[in-house]
């Protein structure tokens, strides 16, 4: 055996070859993802065609649009024959898209400054992992901060508002040792009493630190949609729990009362209690009592949103174990500690999904004010501005731009959503 | 069954209403403010302004009430209301007097309780078709889709004149005229029905509105009119006498240019003298001052400059006067003798 024998022999290693062509980088990825098969090539052969066409048509509308112009005519003059939007209508109309036309003008940084604080006061919530408990303080008087800045007048209002609260909560937590029932009716009873007794103390008051008030029915445009969005959510998540709760009770009237009430509003389109709210109630209610609209809606969009909420965590509720509720008894827990501490934590947890779903649904409802004449943003729309004689006729730019805020607000939410289930992410995967 | 209720409801509601609100010119002036049901927006007859104020022909009746009655044009609270929720908002009190294109009809003057006082805008429902369509007469629509605004008596009108003719059409219901254009200029339907005010002004704002015509019938009386509840007759003779001021104003040549000159002494026509208070003593009659109709059309000014100002020949809307020129001219505006 001699070395001459073999033929070739290598010293050295070979240099990495690139990998083939075919499976590497973009083009690995197009014949993977788009032309794996020739059903699947001819389909992506024509989606490319078809939102291609789509952009195509688009762009030249998108990019010729004209962003000032005092009318639809002279928009259209300025135009001359070319395919353009006339977006000048949201610069002219910008304040009375999102404020409405009566809002005073000058008193805009109210509502402006109330959105911003929205956020603040929101954050300790969405974000309650990362952010110091005491935060949540803000949440807490956030709603009568904003209360006095949307609507105005006294201050005595809302911090009347927040004292009856307040004590309702001490109420509902000296009462709690007897029964977790009788101090929720307690402390709603104190919270009564409370303002009764104080609206006739501070009868005297409504100088102190006013702002120049506004009455409802000059709110509108996009301000409307997130003060009922917001509002109507967040009320008829504590409301929902109830009423899940309720629903599963072996108490025998709170259960048929629950069950009457979820029942009959998921029965009912939402539409109808919107009407009910605005038409019949006025039958009802004494002659020359002017009860709020705003707030009649809010108390119908809440009821609705409730019953929906509700049957959601009752989904939740259902899909523990029983082993759970079995647990939580034999630590020697009443019902309110158990819920509170073992069920309700893992019950939401599993509802999150089906609530945003809800919440994300009930935020788009909410522009079905306007056929009840409220001037939310749809309302705005297709009243007073496109019967202007100047803007009669302008309509993708404006129902374009209307579905461009709920669309960032609705896609908000449910990223929002995403991340916060899987921060929650604790079980077995 | 449904609409039995509903009838019935309101019934009731204008039993209770009219026994619980019958001086309604004192709770207005208790009140200093005119409340006024008016449209969410139609063009040229009610839509807020960019700046909020609201404008239009239905408006300016509103106001010219409140100049008479309050002394001030702008003392109005003015209360938009949709085709389904104006009459309840009228019936239940929420406004004082209802000025929202409202064609005045049979039973909504008896069953529904209201009393129409006059008749401010004389309209008919008419068609407007595509002139691709090739359509001359709405007789030739056999088996045309026809949007149609619901819950107004245009949809009645509609079923009534195709059953006439013993011709079909497939009604495309729409809720407001904004929607209805665009269902239209969609191609959703071959052709869009509603008064012909309307159809004039929509198609004044479409990109080419000689592609659109606007058929020659005319299938419908639609008198638009103000109204008010029944049961407080003082309240709605000063709503009468308002609308018929306007009216007459224009006929004797009274406008809000010449009011101040006309009304500081008398002049030689009796009727000037009557209708602006330096004869007579027909303002205190109906509760006001001698000077309502002076306030009323120096605010506002007479029939014929509120309707030149928002629809007519010379607005984007471009109605003639028509049947709303005076008698004098050939038109049906008559208002009776102030005497």
């Amino acid at each position: 055996m001699s070395h001459d024998n073999i033929a070739f022999h290598r010293k050295h290693m070979l240099p990495e070859a690139p990998p083939p062509v075919t499976e590497t980088g973009a083009i690995k990825w197009l014949r993977e993802n788009l032309f794996s098969s020739i059903p699947n090539g001819i389909l992506t052969v024509v989606s490319a065609y078809v939102v291609l066409t789509i952009a195509m048509a688009a762009a030249p509308w998108f990019f010729n649009g004209v962003w000032d112009s005092p009318s639809l005519s002279a928009c259209r003059e300025m135009l001359d024959g070319r395919t353009g939007a006339c977006f000048a209508v949201l610069t002219e109309r910008w304040n009375q898209l999102l404020f409405g036309f009566q809002y005073p003008s000058r008193l805009y940084w109210r509502p402006t400054l109330a959105f911003v604080l929205l956020f603040v006061a929101i954050a300790p919530v969405l974000f309650i992992k990362y952010t110091p408990r005491g935060l949540l303080v803000l949440t807490g008087l956030y709603p009568f901060i904003a209360y006095w800045l949307i609507w105005g007048g006294s201050i005595v209002v809302p911090v009347v508002a927040l004292l009856g609260v307040l004590f309702g909560a001490f109420v509902y937590r000296r009462t709690m040792t007897a029964s977790a029932g009788v101090a929720v009716i307690a402390g709603i009873v104190a919270a009564m009493v409370f303002w009764w007794a104080a609206g006739a103390v501070t009868a005297g008051l409504s100088g102190v630190m006013a702002l120049e008030p506004v009455a409802s029915r000059d709110m509108g445009g996009f301000m409307i949609n997130l003060m009922l969005g917001v509002i109507c959510v967040s009320l008829s998540l504590p409301f929902g729990i109830l009423l899940a709760l309720g629903r599963q009770s072996s108490m025998p009237i709170v259960k048929w009362i629950c069950v009457a009430f979820i029942e009959f509003i998921r029965g009912v389109p939402l539409i109808t209690l919107l009407f009910v709210a605005n038409v019949v109630l006025a039958y009802f209610l004494p002659p020359g009592t002017t009860f709020d609209l705003i707030l009649r809606v809010i108390i119908m969009i809440t009821m609705f949103a409730s019953a929906y909420i509700a049957e959601v965590i009752r989904g939740g509720l259902a899909a523990l174990p029983r082993g759970q509720y079995e647990a939580a008894d034999s630590l020697g827990l009443d019902y309110a500690q158990s819920m509170q501490l073992v069920i309700l934590p893992q019950a939401l947890r599993i509802s999150i999904p089906g609530i945003v779903n809800v919440a994300v649904g009930l935020f788009k409802d909410t522009t079905l004010v306007s056929v009840i004449s409220m001037f939310d943003i749809v309302g705005m729309i297709r009243g007073p501005i496109l019967a202007s004689t100047e803007w009669n006729g302008v309509y993708w730019e404006l129902f374009g731009f209307a579905a461009l805020l709920f669309f960032i607000t609705c896609y908000g939410i449910s990223q929002y959503s995403q991340w916060l289930e899987r921060q929650l992410q604790t079980d077995h995967r | 069954m449904k609409k039995t209720v509903f009838l019935g409801a309101l019934t009731v509601a204008g039993l209770v209403g009219g026994a619980a609100a019958a001086a309604t010119l004192d709770d207005v002036k208790a009140r200093g403010k005119l409340n006024c049901g008016v449209n969410t927006g139609l063009v040229g007859f009610a839509a807020p302004d960019a700046n909020g104020v609201w404008e239009g022909f239905d408006v300016a009746v509103c106001r010219a009430v409140a100049a008479a009655v309050l002394g001030d044009p702008t003392a109005v609270e003015f209360v938009p209301t949709t085709a389904k929720t104006r009459f309840t908002a009228l019936a239940s009190g929420e406004v004082d007097l209802l000025v929202r294109n409202t064609t005045w009809t049979f039973s909504r003057d008896t069953d529904l309780k209201f009393d129409f006082v006059g008749v401010n805008y004389y309209d008919g429902q008419g068609f407007m078709a595509p002139k691709a369509l090739g359509v001359s007469s709405a007789k030739e629509l056999d088996g045309a889709t026809v949007c149609i605004q619901t819950g107004t008596t245009t949809e009645l009108n509609l079923a009534d004149f195709f059953r006439r003719n013993n011709i079909s059409y497939e009604p495309v219901p729409i809720e407001t005229n904004a929607e209805g254009q665009q269902q239209y200029l969609a191609g959703a339907c071959d052709t869009y029905t509603t008064d012909a005010s309307g159809l004039a002004s929509t198609r004044a704002a479409f990109e080419n509105p000689g592609d659109h015509v606007i058929l020659p019938e005319i299938i419908s009386k639609e008198p638009l009119g103000p109204l008010v509840r029944h049961g407080d007759n003082e309240w709605g003779d000063i709503v009468r006498w308002t609308l018929n001021a306007l009216i007459s104003a224009e006929e004797l040549g009274v406008t809000s240019a010449n009011v101040a000159e006309l009304a500081s002494g008398p002049t030689d026509s009796p009727e000037v003298n009557r209708l602006l208070g330096t004869e007579g003593n027909l303002g205190e009659m109906i509760g006001l001052g001698k000077d309502w109709a002076v306030r009323m059309i120096a605010a506002v000014g007479n029939y014929g400059e509120v309707f030149e100002k928002n629809i007519g020949e010379k607005t984007p809307i471009g109605l003639a006067r028509g049947l709303n020129a005076q008698w004098t001219d050939g038109g049906l505006l008559y208002s009776p003798p102030f005497r």
